[in-house]
């Protein structure tokens, strides 16, 4: 966009979530299930987490009712990798020659993306952008960012240099005030700002833009414990491979892949063959695998990471050292996701930390 | 549009059973033209409802298309054995970094073999022995398990016209009178002009590690011998993880790589 228009308020989600809607949009949000924020379809703002938070630890995540606001949660098992990255998907079926099914990439806006999510997007297009696929969700994204205000105590953004606000790769992005409750709106994209104007709205005054930067500053703070010194890390990480940390990690690691699953960047897949019984065609599916399972690696029958102690390190690893000779950058965004769904707890901060 | 996960149908042209327990088939496309190759690279082949392989390419058909051997190990490569003339199989690719041929230009060339790991040898093979003159004293060492296991036995008759070719075997049958042990002995034989010599090395990687480390103690500079690593390759794309090694994602930052890149990774367990 040539210029960024000045920030506007809006006082509900509702008009928003409609416009999509009427714009063809599928409209995904966050929303209470099972105890948890999880990614579903949304046909109102009654839908969200109004007045839910979350106590976010190692191995331990709980949701609890307090305050107002719409977005006052940190990052949730979801990510935009839902749909970006199906969990499963069909590759073609084969009955004499291939037969590929349509690309299933319906427009979908995604709502309550934080900058850390965003950054993560960013990371996989460097990764999956060689995939017609991916690349075709990709463009049926429609993003709507939120500056977070209420990082857990695993979060890392400011580490990561990805959060707490964001800064690009969305089409619009709020940022969530209280007292009164509002939301200061900016585009990221033409086609946010024509959403933007289309919604009732009203012109933001400097105590708004105040209240916005104060947002970001008491997030900022939140994280001030856990801050690391990201640069050396590469390095550091690459003269640890035969570090006597990585056992003592395996002896809690369950190997479980809990955190590749929920990590917004992990992209490890396999494929599954199959018949279909009622025409006899032959189907691919691919699906999400991890390099934390034991058949990852198989080669002739045996794991080249036999030992759940090189899976883990070839997972850490990955993520901080070997993903920049990949890709010119961390395969890390700092969500804390790993940590919170791990069930040993295991804190990949401060493993890191021994590490170095 | 056809997507990079979706093999193209190929079919059977003619299929060989050979002598060392694995089959050599020869892959045209069902339509068009199949793409050209570089020695080295491997494509994926599909067999319909089992499952997808890298196999190594070993060169064109008589006809065109890709002469591909495999061995029957797992569930893919045995209904890939099966599968008789006619049949149709799905392939994608060329795949993977090449044997770089002109790195070894005017110079002595040695080709080191270890079982199947002659077949994606073989395009190296042939390129130098099409072009003689442009390299210097060519050599090829042959390891196999039993005289039996040495792939196209008759292409190295006929490679004894270029190469000083020198085979040993684990197992010896009555009739073997060549040399029995590692092929590490036979590196320790030949005469080696280290600052002339380039090393194209492939087979079970403990045997290419330690081929790697006889021709660097005999001088040959790691970085003028190029190995073909072997990962879990499952989508040949950078895309599904499986085949990292380190920074590496061996179906596009190899197969194909010098050992001065691989030996600091090769030699970490388990990495």
């Amino acid at each position: 966009m040539d210029k960024q228009p000045n920030p506007v308020l809006l006082d509900a989600l509702d008009p928003l979530i409609t416009a999509l809607r009427i714009g063809g949009f599928r409209v995904v949000g966050p929303t209470v299930r099972d105890g948890v924020i999880r990614f579903a379809e949304l046909s109102s703002a009654a839908e969200s987490p109004t007045g839910w938070t979350d106590a976010q630890e190692p191995g331990r995540y709980r949701l609890r009712q307090e305050g107002e606001l719409v977005f006052g949660y940190a990052a949730s098992p979801d990510s935009a990798k839902r749909y970006t990255h199906p969990p499963r998907t069909t590759l073609f079926r084969w009955d004499k020659g291939p037969i590929e099914p349509e690309i299933d990439a319906p427009p979908t806006a995604l709502i309550g993306l934080r900058a850390c999510d965003l950054a993560a997007l960013a990371v996989q297009d460097r990764v999956l952008g060689g995939s017609a696929a991916y690349r075709a969700r990709r463009a049926a994204l429609f993003l709507v960012a939120v500056d977070c205000a209420t990082p857990s105590a695993v979060c890392f953004c400011t580490s990561m240099g990805t959060g707490p606000k964001a800064e690009a790769g969305f089409d619009l992005a709020l940022t969530e005030l209280s007292e009164p409750h509002r939301f200061l709106a900016r585009a990221g994209s033409e086609r946010g700002a024509e959403i933007l104007a289309a919604l009732p709205h009203r012109a933001s005054a400097p105590a708004d833009l105040a209240a916005a930067a104060d947002v970001t500053r008491t997030a900022t703070a939140r994280m001030e414990p856990r801050r690391f010194e990201l640069d050396g890390v590469k390095e550091q990480v690459a003269a640890a491979r035969t570090s006597p940390v990585w056992e003592e990690i395996a002896s809690r690691c369950l190997t479980c892949a809990n955190c590749t699953i929920v990590c917004p960047t992990c992209f490890c897949t396999t494929v599954e063959d199959g018949t279909d019984l009622s025409d006899g065609a032959a189907e691919r599916v691919e699906r999400w695998d991890s390099c934390f399972t034991f058949g990852f690696t198989e080669l002739g029958g045996e794991p080249v990471r036999a030992s759940g102690a090189a899976r883990y390190r070839q997972w850490l690893s990955h993520k901080f050292s070997t993903w920049v000779d990949q890709f010119g950058e961390y395969g890390c965004v700092g969500c804390g996701r790993c940590v919170t769904w791990c069930p040993a707890g295991i804190d990949l901060v401060e493993e890191l930390e021994r590490l170095r | 549009m056809t997507l990079e996960m979706t093999p193209i149908p190929y079919r059977v042209r003619s299929r060989r059973a050979d002598r060392a327990e694995s089959v050599t088939l020869t892959l045209e496309p069902a339509e068009g033209l199949c793409p050209t190759f570089e020695p080295g690279q491997f494509t994926m082949i599909y067999a319909p409802g089992v499952g997808e392989i890298p196999i190594s390419i070993s060169g064109r058909g008589r006809f065109g298309g890709y002469v591909q051997t495999i061995r029957a190990a797992g569930a893919v490569s045995r209904a890939l054995c099966r599968i008789e003339a006619g049949d149709l199989v799905g392939v994608r690719g060329p795949y993977g970094t090449p044997f770089d041929m002109g790195a070894s230009a005017g110079m002595d060339v040695i080709v080191a073999a270890g079982g199947l790991g002659l077949a994606p040898l073989r395009p190296v093979i042939r390129e130098l022995a099409a072009h003689p003159g442009r390299y210097g004293r060519l050599t090829l060492l042959v390891g196999a398990r039993t005289p039996s296991g040495v792939l196209y036995p008759r292409e190295l008759a006929r490679w004894a016209r270029h190469f000083d070719i020198r085979v040993t075997v684990d197992r010896p049958d009555d009739k073997w009178q060549g040399p029995v042990g590692l092929i590490t002995h036979l590196v320790d034989q030949i005469a080696i002009g280290p600052r002339r010599t380039y090393a194209y090395v492939c087979g079970p990687e403990i045997m290419m590690r330690a081929t790697a480390d006889a021709l660097v103690r005999r001088g040959v500079p790691a970085g003028r011998i190029a190995l073909s690593l072997e990962r879990n390759m499952k989508c040949g794309l950078g895309h599904c993880g499986h085949c990292q090694l380190g920074p590496l994602f061996t179906c596009v930052d190899g197969p194909v790589v010098t050992y001065d890149h691989a030996a600091p990774l090769l030699e970490v367990p388990q990495l």
